[in-house]
């Protein structure tokens, strides 16, 4: 029961997988990133108070985060099929997996930027560094080491959750662990999935925080 | 014409459930080339003062007259770009931990849009000025507290300011550094010609390198003028902060600081 075409499969199912969390952690940082920037500084004491905006992007965010994501998978099919043009397959997967996670990096990019220190920015305001300046060159900088370190845990979350959308036919390595340790007892080959899935993670943490700690230079 | 024009400058903060008064009715007149101390306890008013004169704070009514110019009276950008020629240095530096030492003083030029080329010549010019030659690719991380004070007075000079104002610039260091520091000032205020207004609560930086001072107290300016003509009240700020635990301590500290910093400057 184990022969090439199985171990195509698998091969196949790596790919899979991988082209669904890094395309759809690209994505959700393309939505996500304005996002957060937009919730930093139209917070009370951001760079532009704007309490209305503050409180739409944070309603927003609360209730995509709130929805579970096999529900919100499921919930979506109409807008995957119209964007996509089929509901199953992992190209399908990435549009549910794009809107669950970019309220999630919102908020870890929206963490992130807060911890700059606000002597640094009160600097650059003392130079004459208008509000545009001070998110490109002072925030989305010094907060680089914190925005690469949570992407890594964006990227290891959606790879989870991408092995999640297998139960509806979403493609990859969750899905092959699904259709054959689910539904057909193999065990065998549900356990190499597993596996499988435990080292792409492992790939994917170490070699994020390996990146993370180069670009440091604050302890060294 | 003097340089920096307080007027009748006020400014309240509202508080949760009262309006608390920071500053009271100050005037304060400085010329070109003053070193201008201003002193007072914690909590007396003095960075909210500092931050009127280059608007990082808006003052609640009053002027800030800058070389004829009214702050109050410019919109958003005419504010940043006067900033340019208003730089200032902070208690903590506040220097760009991500970048090292010659990108970090190279910044205001960036954010003018000069070119890169001029802008790291000058830099190092000013690196050079303030002894750091060494430290170009280092950072800030990896610097002395008062190797990085140094670094930002040579970010704060790059935009040829005409002012420099000093938040509390030497109250992080050492007696020994703080004394390097402030012969470091006035050197550059007899070579430039930039106008320093500092506060601090130290009595000794006063005495060390200002030819003016005003004392705030509550908020309020007590006295001020040229520094032999104001009775300065040296037993209260004798030891540092009103709020200190260890005001013994803190006195002894001051002392010593006192005698080193009169005897380098002096």
């Amino acid at each position: 029961m184990w022969d090439s075409q199985v171990t195509n499969m698998i091969l196949e199912g790596i790919l899979q997988t991988i082209y669904m969390s890094v395309v759809s952690t690209f994505l959700g940082y393309l939505f996500g990133l304005p996002m957060g920037v937009l919730l930093t500084i139209s917070d009370k004491n951001g760079l532009r108070p704007n309490p209305v905006l503050y409180k739409v992007l944070d309603a927003i965010s609360n209730v995509v985060r709130s929805v579970p994501f096999l529900i919100l998978l499921i919930l979506l099919i109409p807008l995957t099929r119209l964007v996509v043009g089929k509901s199953y397959g992992s190209t399908a997967t990435i549009v549910p997996l794009v809107i669950s996670a970019a309220p999630y990096i919102a908020r870890m990019v929206e963490s992130s930027l807060k911890e700059v220190d606000a002597g640094v920015i009160e600097a650059a305001k003392s130079m004459g560094a208008s509000n545009v300046q001070i998110v490109f060159k002072v925030l989305l900088v010094e907060a680089r080491t914190s925005l690469i370190t949570n992407a890594t845990i964006a990227l290891g979350t959606i790879l989870g959750y991408s092995a999640m959308a297998g139960t509806v036919g979403g493609g990859g390595l969750g899905d092959i662990a699904v259709r054959y340790g689910y539904y057909r007892y193999q065990t065998d080959i549900m356990i190499v999935t597993v596996v499988l899935l435990i080292v792409l993670f492992q790939i994917f943490q170490n070699s994020g925080m390996a990146i993370a700690k180069k670009l440091d230079h604050k302890k060294k | 014409m003097y340089e920096i024009e307080i007027r009748n400058l006020c400014k309240s903060f509202q508080g949760k459930d009262n309006q608390v008064d920071a500053l009271k009715n100050i005037n304060i007149d400085i010329e070109k080339g003053d070193i201008y101390g201003i002193i007072g306890m914690s909590g007396a008013g003095k960075s909210t003062l500092i931050r009127c004169l280059n608007y990082l704070e808006r003052p609640t009514s009053g002027q800030v007259i800058i070389e004829g110019k009214e702050l109050g009276q410019l919109n958003e950008k005419e504010l940043r770009r006067e900033r340019r020629e208003i730089s200032m240095i902070f208690q903590h530096f506040n220097l760009l931990q991500q970048k090292n030492v010659i990108d970090n003083i190279v910044f205001p030029l960036t954010l003018q849009g000069v070119k890169k080329s001029e802008a790291r010549e000058k830099a190092f010019e000013l690196l050079a000025k303030v002894g750091l030659e060494d430290k170009a690719k280092a950072y800030p991380a990896q610097l002395s507290g008062g190797q990085q004070q140094r670094v930002a007075i040579a970010r704060a000079l790059s935009s040829n300011p005409k002012i420099l104002l000093c938040d509390e610039a030497t109250s992080a260091l050492d007696p020994q550094t703080t004394a390097s520091i402030l012969s470091l000032l006035k050197q550059i205020n007899k070579e430039y010609g930039i106008t320093i207004v500092l506060i601090t609560h130290q009595m000794s930086v006063v005495k060390a390198i200002c030819n003016k001072v005003a004392v705030l107290e509550n908020g309020q300016l007590v006295s001020s003028g040229k520094i032999s003509e104001v009775s300065l009240p040296e037993d209260k700020y004798f030891w540092i902060d009103g709020d200190s635990q260890l005001p013994k301590h803190h006195a002894r500290a001051e002392r010593i600081e006192k005698v080193e910093v009169d005897n380098y400057v002096g």
